[in-house]
């Protein structure tokens, strides 16, 4: 296996990360600051995806389309907030998971009448499409790069929202004691609705983007909100840098793992053999790593709260 | 419940209860990521209930939501207290498997629109199971023969790790006779194709070939023609029907695929079923379409002869298999499942729709491999 094709994984394994960091900030920044489990944030992902994959075909435009993804996402966190999901702060958690579940159902039916059911076409801008050749000869897609790139922009962003400026405090607060702030005269309420639109934001975000290279299509949110969740425990609820590593080590796990496993196999396994077993075990990988971290540290890598 | 009734024969069923009326139970998926391809094959198969004038067939319609549970589920209801003479409608293999075998051992018939798992062609054959679309390896198959024919010796081949990719890759091994320049299981449902991109791009390979149906096909066709990747590729039809083609775009242009059935199919059988599909129902039709408008007009000719309630005539006519199909000359083999020519089509762009054009035979009068093992 040549040094390039490494590099070129380890790439695509960093691009994974940091598009799965984008579903887990808002996951987390939600679960961490009002203590709620959104099973439906795999459906403002796809939102954001129906959104551009409608706005980029009327206009022709994909930074419109992305604004639009935000918009729409945004909007759709934002009324699910004040319709829905402040009744449940003070349920418990399988009520929060069973009223979010029924949001997918109605989200995903909803898309459907909508927009039909066959999917959707979204392609990457004409700026961004083909790959480029990189120092060492890798070709590279350009689009990729420029994921990687938007991803690590996002993390400096919220970084810098949380730690530097009035609201990021605030929600920091929220995270440690929300009975407090409030009685220091925070409105609490608007907090919560700011948050929530925020992380709806950052996931339609990622819908439009990695809609463009994959499939626009009803259901399309669901596996990786599986792996957004997985990331936030790796990386211990509540924290960005939290997340930000944890998406980088599931991204970097799952394409590596998916490379390498079966390679390693085949040292003393027929190669059919060695492929399907090395596939099966890749599509664990992620899950053995989050069990291993959570032996080693039980409230995840970055986790406060006991 | 959702029962669809021509005013004539709900008028028939009020003034005279009575009358001979035939029951058929569409058991298929219209809800979640795969609902484009049941609603393929409702419509065509409803559009050929349509055409045929008939007024006794009741055509009971449910949504399995592509769970096997809920399939088996809707077949008891529709088998016990609906009483259905004749089902059909599954699009999704692992539901054929929860729901045939109980279903025909129950003596209804159970004519397939789609799916065609090598059990219920093989040694899980049964006198009242027809397929009508094909046997799950024949796509796959000839692909591998278009792939001799086309000079490839040097494939690297790909499909999700679950029995019908499994069924894929051993498919096209079949008839292939090249090497392999690689043979990569993917997850099922994976939306990120880079890492198998840049292996293919590694591999040395003169032709892929893969089996990706739905989201999945769209998402790699998208990711490989950004990769700069160039060697030609080749899959069955699944991945580039008419009704995910629109979501891929340019980047399915020129890529060859097999198919029982398209468009261009050039008998005025088919002529007919592309004009009417497309002004009833506004879109073009899809392979699946094509099964759902043949698995209609096996029926309507097997009840041109006999009722279901005389199973053994009911039987015969079937296996005739005297109706006019839209791939032109149809015949079962002493399986149950089709013998039929498949076709390589090209993806070409027809004003701003894309569709295929047939540019050869890749297997005349193709039989699956399992009728051998198949003792009825």
């Amino acid at each position: 296996m040549s040094a390039i094709l490494i590099i070129e994984q380890v790439l695509n394994g960093l691009q994974f990360g940091v598009m799965l960091f984008l579903m887990a900030a808002g996951l987390t920044l939600i679960f961490g600051v009002m203590g709620l489990i959104n099973l439906a944030h795999g459906s403002l992902y796809m939102i954001g995806a129906f959104a551009a994959a409608a706005v980029a075909g009327a206009t022709g435009s994909f930074l419109l389309a992305l604004a639009a993804a935000m918009a729409a996402a945004a909007a759709a966190g934002a009324l699910v907030e004040l319709t829905v999901i402040r009744r449940l702060y003070a349920a418990d958690h399988l009520d929060q998971v069973l009223a979010t579940f029924a949001l997918i159902l109605i989200f995903s039916e909803g898309t459907r009448w909508i927009f039909g059911s066959f999917p959707l076409y979204l392609d990457v801008p004409a700026a961004l499409s083909g790959p480029v050749t990189l120092p060492g000869g890798i070709d590279y897609p350009r689009y990729r790069l420029a994921l990687i790139g938007a991803g690590l922009a996002v993390a400096v962003g919220l970084w810098a929202l949380t730690q530097h400026t009035r609201i990021g405090i605030r929600i920091r607060a929220g995270e440690n004691d929300r009975e407090m702030i409030a009685a220091l005269g925070v409105d609490i309420g608007r907090l919560y609705t700011l948050v929530f639109a925020l992380g709806a934001a950052l996931a339609g975000l990622a819908g439009a983007l990695v809609g463009a290279i994959q499939s626009v299509q009803v259901g399309m949110g669901e596996p990786v909100l599986i792996l957004a969740f997985v990331v936030i425990v790796i990386g211990g609820i509540g924290s960005i840098k939290g997340a930000f590593i944890g998406a980088l080590l599931v991204g970097l796990t799952d394409t590596l793992g998916g490379i390498f496993l079966p390679e390693f196999f085949k040292l003393f396994m027929e190669p059919g053999a060695a492929t399907q077993t090395g596939a099966s075990l890749a599509s664990m990988a992620i899950y053995i790593l989050m069990g291993l971290v959570l032996i080693w540290r039980p409230t995840g890598l970055f986790g406060a709260r006991a | 419940m959702k029962t669809l009734l021509s005013a004539a024969a709900a008028a028939a069923l009020l003034a005279a209860p009575a009358m001979a009326e035939v029951k058929v139970g569409m058991i298929t998926t219209l809800s979640g990521g795969g609902a484009g391809l049941g609603l393929d094959v409702r419509d065509g198969f409803l559009l050929a209930i349509a055409q045929s004038g008939r007024d006794d067939i009741e055509v009971v319609i449910e949504d399995d939501q592509q769970k096997p549970d809920i399939a088996v589920q809707i077949a008891d209801e529709m088998i016990q207290s609906e009483r259905v003479d004749v089902m059909t409608g599954i699009i999704w293999s692992n539901l054929a498997m929860a729901v045939v075998p109980a279903a025909v051992n129950q003596g209804v018939f159970y004519l397939s629109p789609n799916a065609g798992p090598s059990q219920l062609a093989g040694p899980g054959c049964h006198e009242n199971y027809f397929n009508v679309a094909w046997q799950n390896d024949n796509l796959h198959e000839a692909a591998g023969a278009w792939a001799n024919e086309t000079g490839y010796t040097n494939s690297f081949i790909l499909a999700p790790n679950y029995p019908a990719g499994q069924d894929a890759l051993t498919g096209y091994k079949r008839f292939y006779e090249g090497e392999l320049a690689g043979e990569l299981y993917t997850q099922l449902g994976q939306t990120d194709y880079a890492a198998e991109i840049a292996q293919i791009r590694a591999s040395g390979a003169d032709s892929v070939f893969f089996f990706l149906p739905g989201g999945m096909g769209i998402s790699f066709l998208k990711q490989y023609a950004d990769s700069g990747v160039e060697i030609p590729v080749i899959g069955p039809a699944f991945s580039f029907d008419q009704g995910i083609l629109q979501a891929v775009g340019d980047a399915a242009l020129g890529v060859v695929n097999t198919s029982q059935w398209s468009k261009d199919i050039d008998n005025p059988t088919n002529a007919a079923f592309v004009e009417s599909f497309e002004a009833e129902y506004g879109r073009l039709p899809s392979l699946y379409a094509s099964q759902g408008f043949d698995t209609a007009n096996l029926l309507l000719s097997a009840l041109e002869v006999a009722e279901p309630s005389d199973a053994d005539a009911f039987r015969e006519a079937l296996r005739a298999a005297e109706f006019d199909s839209t791939r032109g000359d149809f015949a079962f083999g002493p399986n149950h499942h089709p013998i039929q020519d498949i076709y390589a089509r090209e993806v070409i762009r027809e004003g701003d729709v894309f569709t295929n054009r047939i540019v050869g035979v890749a297997l005349e009068d193709h039989a699956d491999a399992y009728a051998d093992e198949c003792s009825m």
